[in-house]
């Protein structure tokens, strides 16, 4: 049996993985890195996958966190389609699935998480996909032929940008939404009338509140049936209803799971020579009242850089304010703090037609902000959120007023 | 321009934006190399740019981009300061 031993051991191979990496190095780093990722390519940007990779405007290249050669030249050693079968925290081992055996000194886990599964009948018929990897657009774009019907079931950031994909190279889209609004559970009512409006005068049918009871077809999907007993025709579905942290190695192995890898604020876990990072670690967040996982590429970044100072030994607890974007149509979207326990909300602008931000007020004080085509008021905002500004109402739903020459009241 | 300002110019193909660091004037492509955004729109630390959209950033000196998710340089553009007017040099792409 092969044994390895490396310094640091990256199990997961997506953003957050490879920001260890890269950000171990770029401080100098001269220990030996191992990186493990399950799928086969090197480490991507999953965000334009729903975007610019599936309408055909960025090529496989381009969304590369770095290029093949970096790993080399830095020496970080790359194992593509492997997994970590097993871990032995205790001792300090893992065991990879051809068998080797790893001796690490630091772990990090930053396994991410995988798609959420429809459980109804005929959810295994060919035509039904699902969007998290680089080889899931693929295989759609692969089954979408000329004047094909997509039908997308779920209403949050991976539906909306799918069906504004599909809009975008002309297919029909018809999207189903359980609960009664789009981005019910990121965002307020606001918003989701907002981008729901716009979904439908750019021709997608939404269907909301209503509940999917079971895929039709032979063995190629040709509908999808709703709670009503309505059949929505469909060539195609993309179902997009959320990830379920991938917790399995992390929880046999006896470290604390819940809903995610439990981690402090170093992003340890209850072994601190296993960290856990990005969508998979459930952290303390100075913006929650709760620990919470967050599934963003800022989370994957910031917690990234988080272990690269815990391994420099100059730890710095993870306290960076989160941020998000969503790209549909012609509509960027950028939030920034977290909309939760918001009781007022500040329209600027008019939320009918962008560009428009929405304010979210906790006491009077701001915590959180969504942007449509607002830059500014993000980037202003930012900052007000992260200092707790208490500002003038009336100053602040003008948006006149520039977000940065709001201070408290 | 104060120190700390930034100002977006149009170059007979694309923009520039020009930026006012505490030891004088520099230059660079207006258009992030990552997303569709104007650093014009975005802010000043230290001798970085921070992009609006997603919060990369690039060195305004060298173009070099210095933080995720931004990986390519931006182009920087030579400016010459003549009497108190600050003219950037276009060569053409």
């Amino acid at each position: 049996m092969a044994v390895a031993d490396r310094d640091v051991l990256i199990i997961g191979a997506g953003h957050a993985g490879a920001m260890v990496a890269v950000g171990l190095r770029q401080k100098g780093f001269t220990g030996s890195i191992l990186m493990v990722g399950e799928e086969p390519a090197l480490p991507y940007e999953r965000p334009p996958l729903s975007k610019a990779y599936f309408v055909g405007a960025l090529e496989e290249q381009r969304l590369y966190l770095r290029k093949a050669e970096f790993w080399q030249e830095r020496d970080v050693e790359v194992r593509v389609s492997t997994i970590v079968a097993r871990l032995r925290h205790e001792d300090h081992e893992a065991e990879l699935t051809d068998g080797t055996v790893v001796r690490y000194r630091h772990c990090v886990i930053a396994t991410g998480g995988r798609v959420r599964k429809l459980s109804c009948p005929g959810a295994d018929l060919a035509g039904v996909h699902y969007l998290r990897t680089l080889a899931d657009v693929d295989a759609i774009r692969g089954d979408l032929k000329d004047g094909a019907r997509m039908v997308v079931i779920g209403g949050g950031y991976v539906g909306l940008e799918m069906a504004a994909s599909a809009r975008k190279l002309g297919y029909d889209v018809t999207l189903i939404e359980a609960l009664d609004r789009v981005l019910a559970r990121v965002t307020s009512p606001i918003i989701s009338r907002f981008y729901e409006a716009q979904h439908r005068a750019h021709g997608v049918d939404v269907r909301l509140g209503t509940g999917v009871t079971a895929i039709e077809g032979g063995d190629h999907v040709t509908g999808v049936r709703l709670a009503t007993g309505e059949v929505v025709p469909a060539d195609l579905v993309v179902v997009g209803i959320g990830i379920l942290p991938n917790t399995e190695l992390a929880h046999e192995s006896g470290l604390a799971c819940d809903n995610g890898v439990v981690v402090d604020e170093l992003c340890r876990t209850t072994d601190p020579d296993v960290f856990a990072i990005g969508d998979v670690a459930r952290h303390p967040n100075r913006y929650a009242a709760d620990a919470m996982r967050l599934e963003s590429v800022q989370n994957a970044v910031d917690q990234a850089k988080t272990v690269v100072g815990v391994i420099m030994g100059q730890p710095e607890p993870y306290k960076d304010l989160p941020w998000f974007w969503s790209d549909q149509y012609d509509l960027k979207l950028q939030t920034a703090g977290l909309a939760i326990g918001y009781d007022e909300t500040i329209v600027r602008g008019d939320a009918t037609t962008a560009p428009f931000s929405v304010v979210y007020l906790r006491d009077g004080q701001i915590i959180a902000i969504d942007a449509v085509n607002a830059i500014k008021d993000f980037m202003g905002a930012k900052g007000l959120i992260q200092a707790g500004v208490k500002p003038d109402k009336a100053r602040l739903a003008d948006p006149a007023v520039p977000m940065k020459e709001l201070t408290g009241a | 321009m104060k120190v700390g300002d930034i100002r977006r110019v149009e170059l007979p193909s694309g923009a520039a934006a020009v930026y006012r660091l505490a030891d004088g004037f520099y230059a660079t492509a207006d258009l992030c190399s990552h997303g569709d955004a104007s650093l014009a729109d975005g802010e000043l630390e230290d001798d970085n740019i921070l992009c609006p959209y997603h919060l990369g950033s690039f060195c305004v000196r060298t173009g070099a981009a210095v933080a995720a998710p931004c990986i390519d340089p931006i182009a920087t553009y030579p400016l010459e300061i003549v009497d108190g007017t600050v003219t950037l040099v276009w060569t053409g792409d």
